[in-house]
C-alpha cells in the first residue's frame, strides 16, 4: 500500500503542531472565534448542532487495518465509541471536545492520517471508485493518479482560496461508481484508438442548490497531460469564478454562465501556457506511486469450498448474491460490508465493528479496506474460499446484512440530528424506510434500488441522483420531505425529477411504500428495475400513487 | 404597525465542549432551556445578545431563538431548537441523557 513520504510526514506533524498552538490561543483568548473559525475548518473541525465534529480525510477511500484500528481507538478515547462514514468517503466524529482535538490529530498523524482540506474553499479530498484496484471491469487502478492529485493539490499555493470548495472524483472503470458526473471535475479512464489509457474530463457537475450534470470538456486526455490540464481548469475557474455570491461560486455556474465551449477554449489557452512548465517530474512521481499500488500477491487455491457453501446455505447465498462484486482475479471477490442493518444509522460503525473489519482485512483481504461513498466498507480482495469464514465473522459483529444495492442500503446525510445547516432530519427517515421494508420482507423482490436522503439543499446525501431522492426541508416550521424520482449517479447520470408537493415527517414512509407498491404493480417483470420502469413510464403512475386524492379528483 | 415581538432566548454553543447553552437572567450559561431568560422586549434582546457575544472565552455563535413561556420555564417553538434541547434522535447521546431532559 502507498506509504507517506518523509515530506508528508513532517508536513502533517507541522500542521498538528500549528493547530495545537491555535487551539491553545483560542482557549486562552489570543484568538477570537472569527480568527479561529477558518483555521479550525482548515483542520476539518466544525461546530455542529450539539457538539464539534471532526472530519477525517480518507484519501480515495483507502484504509489499512492499522489505520482502521486507530480510528476505533480515537472513537473510544475521545468520542462516543463510533464513527460515521460519509458520502465523501471520509469518517466523521460527532462528539470531540475542542481541547482534545490536537491529541486526536496527533493520533491520526501516527497512522499517516489527517483532517486537512476536508473543509474550506480548496481542492478537497479526492474521491474514487471504491472498487478501485480490484474491479473486473477496470482499465487501470485510478488511485495512483488520485494520489498524484492529492500531492499536487495539498497546500497548492494558487488554489488555497478558491471561490468555493472544489471536488474531484476519479474512476478507472467504464461503470461509474464514483459519481464523476456530479463533481466539479470528474475523471473517467478511457482508452484511445491505439488502446492507450487516458481520461475523459468532465467539468462542472455538482448537486446542491443547482444540480447539474458535468460537461465532457475533453473526451480523451493523455495521462501525462492530466496535471497541467487540471491546473488549467482550476486556473480559469479561479479567474472567472464568482466571488460575489456564494450560491453562484461553484465551477458549474462558471461553466454555465461562460458557456461550456468558451470555457473549454479558455482552458486550452491556459493549458498551452502551462503544459511546457511540466517537465515530466510529475510522471516520474506517478511511476513511483504506481509501484506502491502494485496489486497484492494473489493466492492460487481451489474455490470449491465456496461453491459448496453457496449451494448449501441460503443465508450465505443471499449475502453472496447482494454483497459480492466480480473481482479481476476470478478466484477472488470484492466484499461490500453493509453498514446499513435495518434500523441502524447509515454509515455508522462502532469501534468494535471497526476492529473486526480491520482484522478481517488483515487476514483475508491482503491488508486493504475501502470506504464507499454509499457509506459501506469494502474488503477489496477476498479469496472465494475464505468467504464463508468472512461472512460468519461479519454476521457475529452485526455486519452481515445482505442488502447492498437494495432498498434498505440507503445513503443518508447526518441531517438535523447533527448538522448545523440542516433543515430537517434524514437519519430517522432512512431508519424508518429500512425497518418498514424489512418488516414487509419485500426487499429482494423489489431488487436494485437506490434511495438517497439529504437533510438540506446542500445535497450531501446525493438525493438528486437517487432512483428515489428525498430532500428534507423546513416548511413553515415543520419538517417536510420532497421526493425526486429517476435520478442516476452512474455513467448514465441524470438529475431526478420532482414528483410534487412534499410530505410531512409522518407521511414520508407511507408515501415511499405507495411508490414501491405502484412499481411492483406496473413493472413488466421482476427483471425490470425501478429505474428502468420509471424510464419507460415516466412520472405518471408514481405520481398517482403518491397523490391518490389528486388522481381520484382527476378521474372524477 | 410593527409586528409583535416574538419572545426569545439567547442560545449558543459552549467553546470547549460545543454543547448547547442558554443565557440566564442572572448572567449564567445554563445547559437547560427552561433556565433561560425569556426575553419579551426587542431592545432588551439586542442588549442581551451583545452581552452574550462578548463572552468569547465561554461561548461560540450566540443568537436569539424564538421561545415561549411554559409551566417550567421557557420552551422552544421551532423543531430545530427542540432538537437542540435534546440531542440526536438516533442514539441516546447528548442532553437527553446528560442533563436529565424531561
Ligand atoms: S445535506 Fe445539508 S443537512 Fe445533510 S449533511 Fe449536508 S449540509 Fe448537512
Amino acid at each position: 500500500m502507498y506509504k507517506y513520504s518523509d515530506f508528508d510526514e513532517s508536513f502533517v506533524r507541522a500542521r498538528v503542531a500549528q493547530f495545537t498552538g491555535q487551539v491553545e490561543r483560542r482557549i486562552s483568548g489570543g484568538l477570537t472565534e472569527d480568527e479561529f473559525r477558518p483555521l479550525r475548518l482548515m483542520n476539518g473541525l466544525y461546530l455542529q448542532l450539539h457538539a464539534y465534529m471532526l472530519r477525517v480525510a480518507v484519501p480515495y477511500g483507502t484504509l489499512s487495518p492499522r489505520q482502521m484500528r486507530q480510528l476505533a481507538y480515537i472513537a473510544d478515547t475521545w468520542d462516543k465509541g463510533y464513527g460515521h462514514f460519509t458520502t465523501r468517503q471520509n469518517i466523521q466524529y460527532n462528539w470531540p471536545k475542542l481541547p482534545d482535538v490536537p491529541a486526536i490529530l496527533g493520533a491520526l498523524a501516527d497512522v499517516e492520517m489527517h483532517a486537512n482540506q476536508t473543509s474550506g474553499n480548496c481542492i478537497r479530498n479526492v474521491t474514487s471508485d471504491h472498487f478501485a484496484g480490484a474491479a473486473a471491469d477496470e482499465i487501470e487502478d485510478p488511485r495512483p493518479v488520485a494520489e498524484l492529485i492529492r500531492q499536487w493539490s495539498t497546500d497548492h499555493p494558487e488554489f488555497q482560496f478558491l471561490g468555493r470548495k472544489f471536488k474531484i472524483a476519479i474512476t478507472g472503470a467504464p461503470n461509474d461508481r464514483a459519481v464523476t458526473k456530479a463533481h466539479d471535475i470528474g475523471l473517467r479512464m478511457v482508452r484511445n484508438e491505439q488502446g492507450a489509457p487516458g481520461f475523459e474530463v468532465i467539468v462542472g457537475g455538482g448537486l446542491g442548490r443547482t444540480p447539474m450534470i458535468g460537461v465532457t470538456m475533453k473526451p480523451f486526455l493523455p495521462k501525462a497531460d492530466l496535471l497541467p490540464y487540471l491546473e488549467a481548469v482550476l486556473s480559469v475557474y479561479n479567474t472567472l469564478g464568482r466571488r460575489d455570491n456564494k450560491y453562484k461560486a461553484r465551477i458549474k455556474i462558471t461553466v454555465h454562465e461562460t458557456g461550456a465551449e468558451e470555457f473549454a477554449r479558455l482552458v486550452e489557452e491556459r493549458f498551452a501556457v502551462i503544459r511546457p512548465l511540466f517537465s515530466g517530474i510529475d510522471q516520474d512521481l506517478l511511476a513511483d506511486i504506481e509501484k506502491a499500488f502494485a496489486p497484492p500477491a494473489y493466492r492460487n487455491a481451489p474455490v470449491d469450498g465456496f461453491d459448496a457453501f453457496y449451494a448449501a446455505d441460503p443465508v450465505f447465498r443471499a449475502w453472496a448474491d447482494t454483497n459480492l462484486t466480480e473481482h479481476k482475479n476470478a478466484q477472488y471477490a470484492i466484499v461490500t460490508i453493509s453498514l446499513k442493518a435495518p434500523g441502524q444509522t447509515p454509515g455508522d460503525a462502532t469501534s468494535d465493528q471497526m476492529r473486526v473489519m480491520a482484522d478481517l482485512a488483515e487476514r483475508y483481504s491482503h491488508g486493504e479496506l475501502r470506504v464507499s461513498h454509499e457509506q459501506n466498507i469494502i474488503l477489496p480482495h477476498v479469496h472465494k474460499s475464505d468467504l464463508p469464514t468472512v461472512h460468519a465473522a461479519l454476521t457475529q459483529a452485526g455486519l452481515g446484512t445482505a442488502n447492498v444495492g437494495l432498498i434498505s442500503d440507503i445513503i443518508a446525510c447526518p441531517g438535523m440530528d447533527y448538522c448545523a445547516l440542516a433543515t430537517a432530519r434524514s437519519i430517522p427517515v432512512a431508519q424508518g424506510i429500512a425497518l418498514r421494508f424489512n418488516e414487509l420482507k419485500l426487499e429482494h423482490d423489489i431488487g436494485p434500488l437506490k434511495i438517497k436522503i439529504s437533510g438540506c439543499i446542500n445535497a450531501c446525501g446525493h438525493h438528486h441522483v437517487g432512483h428515489i431522492g428525498i430532500l428534507g426541508l423546513d416548511r413553515a416550521g415543520v419538517e417536510n420531505y420532497q421526493i425526486t424520482l429517476g435520478g442516476d449517479g452512474t455513467e448514465t447520470a441524470v438529475v431526478g425529477e420532482r414528483a410534487g408537493p412534499g410530505f410531512a415527517y409522518d407521511e414520508i414512509i407511507p408515501a415511499i411504500e405507495r411508490l414501491i407498491t405502484a412499481y411492483l404493480e406496473v413493472r413488466l417483470s421482476p427483471d425490470e428495475t425501478f429505474l428502468e420502469t420509471y424510464r419507460r413510464l415516466g412520472l405518471g403512475p408514481f405520481k398517482a400513487a403518491l397523490y391518490p386524492e389528486d388522481a381520484a379528483r382527476n378521474a372524477a | 404597525m410593527a409586528p409583535r415581538f416574538t419572545p426569545k432566548v439567547v442560545t449558543a454553543n459552549a467553546l470547549l465542549e460545543g454543547d448547547v447553552v442558554y443565557l440566564t437572567a442572572d448572567d449564567r450559561w445554563s445547559r437547560h432551556h427552561a433556565e433561560a431568560e425569556l426575553i419579551e422586549d426587542e431592545a432588551h434582546a439586542q442588549l442581551r445578545l451583545l452581552h452574550a457575544a462578548s463572552q468569547k472565552l465561554i461561548v461560540v455563535g450566540a443568537y436569539l431563538a424564538d421561545a415561549k413561556a411554559g409551566p417550567n420555564g421557557p420552551e422552544p417553538t421551532h423543531f430545530r431548537e427542540v432538537f437542540r434541547t435534546r440531542g440526536p434522535s438516533n442514539y441516546a447521546h447528548g442532553k437527553q441523557v446528560e442533563t436529565g431532559h424531561v
